[in-house]
């Protein structure tokens, strides 16, 4: 699109150019990006993740300089990062907040998507590599929080692994290949930690076929219609770095006032409680960003799909591992329930709310998951639990298949000229 | 042979799992402790000196005859506080086990600022068995380890009494427990703690239980995060240098923005 780079004028740049083109492609896909002039901030939150990612593998690296993963020293290490580490406590708790701050960002990352229909054609693969990211950072993010071998991190540890015996014939093999032993144990401990630091780097690589393929498709936009020439669009150096580096200075804002300020409000305490497997906690709950997975996961009645005549089909246990992992994995046939060939929500009178009740049905599935399963919380659970998969599978394609959507902008660049009649 | 262990480990596993959503419907439902005022909380929330290190004292007549602090240093005090000699006086007023020396012998010899508390038991087992079989936790974290924090510790160590005469029909004090309005579950293995006049306090400060206890609350507040305050002063200079540079960074936007439309 533009000549030579001007970089490319300083003599060493251009020797190592000549032989690797790194620099042809730094400015190719950092620079001149033709990137929609009309992006809102919804898309700041990719950038963010991205800058989440490494955060978190600066500051693990540098507590896995301290830390000593074994069932008798793990807690104890921890403390000692916490009080005789030079700014251990620091480091500690950007770690342990940053896997927070990091969903919350890609989860506004995927509404922002799910709302634009960010996901359909030809962004399908995008959309995957971004599902397998998330699917990735929930391993990670797991294990990590066995680590500290506190109560929660064992017991989480215990109930998670334990889904795995719910797979029919293979399933006790995986749990003792998870486990290395018949329960959760040192030998688990030391896996964990390895994978914990080996996944977040295979995420390195899955965001990088992830911006390639972004690259291709290029990037997705309010109005959900295509770039039609380069009036639509701006390189992406200065205008979105700038806007970006902005993003970064308010989320940093959040972030630093929980570090600083609340950095275990968004944990268990029971978790400072050193792990002991002879006593279960009273509530065994998962970290805020699995709560719905769990809600979902606890909410199948015990005769869910089934059990006439004292026979069941699937057990209860099974079925909810299905639905919570069939939660997530749906979401990778999303660009094909979504009949619509409208992408933006904002043309889409009837999506556009509907959307707003499958946020809020994720948020009640969170709150559930909070709840021992008793009571309206374990209703509140079921409801959602429905709702989230009719959603899916009923609403997108049936809505997408009668709703009339607006006219849609001729382009980008002019937006009000066609808009406003039609 | 290695079947039925692990037919065994599943089954009890499966129960745990099944069981553990229903196990916490307890006899009595627990209570929210009332929220107290600490000096320690809010955005520039110091430590109470004076209240530390009474505090200190509490921990060091009463709590420590049962109760640990596994992750506190003698020096750690010196935060407190107290100054370099009186830290060395204090560490030098325990034994400590030290050793093997060169003929292979442990031997005994007075704490140093670099030693650890002293702990009251060799181990939990001992502990357990000087303790009707229950344990008494160590108590470095244990105001982070609880929900609600200093509000419950506090209302833990001023909440023994009678069993309440509105307590359901099949409440029972097991023998050697104490019915405690805070507890989980209201019987706790720990007798009453404190108790009027039990320490003399060196600054003249009466020592009431309601008193004793917050000044416990307090020190084991500083123990469980002696982090807080540097953490809260760095996160007052961190937090409005972000707010600057996120003002500096809107109005850079603004400027590469303006000519797009
Ligand atoms: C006579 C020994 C003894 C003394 C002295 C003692 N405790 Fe305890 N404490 C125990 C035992 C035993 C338990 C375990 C109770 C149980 O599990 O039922 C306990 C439990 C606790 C707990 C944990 C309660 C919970 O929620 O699990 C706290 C906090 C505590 N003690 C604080 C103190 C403080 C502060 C002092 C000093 C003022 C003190 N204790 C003095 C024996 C003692
Ligand atoms: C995708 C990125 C990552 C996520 C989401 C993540 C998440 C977590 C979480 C939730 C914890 C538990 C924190 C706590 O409660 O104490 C943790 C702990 C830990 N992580 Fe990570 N992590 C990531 C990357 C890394 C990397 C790359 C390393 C090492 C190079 C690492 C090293 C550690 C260590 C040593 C601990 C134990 C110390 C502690 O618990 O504070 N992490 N991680």
């Amino acid at each position: 699109m533009t000549g030579a780079p001007a970089m490319l004028d300083n003599k060493l740049v251009k020797w190592v150019d000549q032989r690797l083109p790194i620099f042809t492609m730094m400015q190719h896909s950092a620079i001149d990006y033709p990137t929609p002039k009309n992006l809102s901030y919804w898309w700041n939150f990719g950038s963010l993740a991205g800058f989440m990612l490494v955060v978190m593998i600066v500051s693990g690296v540098f507590l896995a300089m301290h830390y000593t993963p074994h069932v008798d020293y793990a807690f104890a290490s921890v403390e000692r990062i916490m009080r005789d580490v030079n700014y251990g406590w620091l480091i500690r708790y950007i770690h342990m907040n940053g896997a927070s701050m990091f969903f919350i960002a890609v989860y506004i990352h995927l509404f922002r998507g799910m709302y634009y229909g960010s996901y359909k054609a030809p962004r399908e693969l995008l959309w995957w590599l971004g599902i397998v990211i998330l699917l990735l950072m929930m391993a990670t993010a797991f294990m990590g929080y066995v680590l500290p071998w506190g109560q929660m991190s064992f017991w989480g540890a215990t109930v998670i692994t334990n889904l795995f015996s719910a797979i029919p014939f293979v399933g006790n093999w995986i749990v003792t290949l998870l486990w290395g032993g018949f329960s959760v144990d040192n030998p688990t401990l030391n896996r964990f930690y390895s994978l914990h630091y080996l996944l977040p780097f295979v995420i390195v690589g899955v965001v990088g076929a992830h911006i390639w393929a972004l690259h291709t498709t290029k990037s997705n936009n309010p109005l959900g219609i295509d770039i039609k020439g380069p009036q639509d669009t701006i390189p992406f150096h200065p205008y979105y770095t700038a806007k970006d580096m902005f993003g970064v200075g308010v989320f940093m804002v959040v972030y630093a006032l929980f570090v600083f300020f609340a950095p275990n409000l968004l944990g268990d305490p029971a978790n400072y409680i050193p792990a002991n497997p002879l006593q279960t906690p009273a509530h065994i709950v998962p970290e805020w960003y699995f709560l719905p997975y769990y809600a979902i996961l606890r909410a199948t009645p015990d005769n869910f799909i089934g059990s006439w005549m004292g026979f069941t089909l699937v057990p209860a246990k099974l079925a909810g591992v299905i639905l919570m992992f069939g939660s997530i994995l749906l979401l990778f046939v999303l660009p094909w329930l979504d009949t619509s060939r409208v992408r933006s929500a904002r043309f889409r009178p009837i999506y556009k709310w509907v959307f707003w009740l499958f946020v809020i049905c994720c948020a009640a599935l969170t709150w559930a998951g909070s709840q021992p399963p008793e009571g309206p919380a374990l209703w509140v659970a079921r409801l959602g639990t429905f709702y989230y998969f009719f959603h899916l599978i009923v609403l997108m394609p049936l809505i997408g298949w009668f709703e009339r959507p607006l006219a849609l902008p001729k382009s980008i660049a002019e937006p009000v000229l066609s808009g406003g009649k039609a | 042979m290695r079947a039925p262990v692990r037919t065994m480990a599943s089954v009890a596993l499966a129960a745990a799992f099944l069981l553990a959503p229903v196990l916490p419907a307890r006899a009595i439902e627990d209570v929210v402790p009332p929220h107290r005022h600490w000096s320690f909380q809010g955005f520039f929330g110091t430590f109470d000196r004076a209240a530390a290190q009474r505090g200190f004292q509490v921990y060091k007549e009463v709590c420590a005859a049962c109760h640990q602090l596994r992750f506190i240093y003698y020096r750690d005090l010196g935060a407190l506080g107290f100054n370099d000699d009186e830290v060395k006086a204090l560490a030098a007023g325990y034994e400590v086990t030290a050793g093997p020396n060169d003929q292979g012998e442990m031997f005994k010899r007075p704490g140093q600022p670099s030693d650890r508390f002293v702990t009251p038991f060799p181990n939990d087992q001992a502990a357990r068995a000087a303790n009707n079989g229950a344990l008494p936790v160590d108590l470095s974290v244990v105001v982070k380890a609880r929900e609600h924090g200093p509000d419950y510790v506090y209302a833990l160590l001023t909440g023994y009494g009678d069993v309440p005469k509105d307590a359901p029909k099949d409440f029972k004090l097991q023998p050697g427990m104490n019915y405690n309005a805070f507890f989980p579950g209201h019987q706790i293995a720990m007798p009453p703690p404190l108790s009027d006049g039990q320490v003399a306090y060196a600054d003249g400060t009466k020592a009431d239980v309601p008193q004793m206890a917050r000044d416990v609350v307090t020190f084991l507040s500083w123990a469980a995060e002696p982090e807080m305050e540097a953490r809260k002063e760095m996160g007052v200079k961190v937090v409005l240098f972000l707010i600057v540079l996120s003002g500096l960074l809107y109005a850079v936007k603004r400027k590469v923005w303006r000519d797009v439309h």
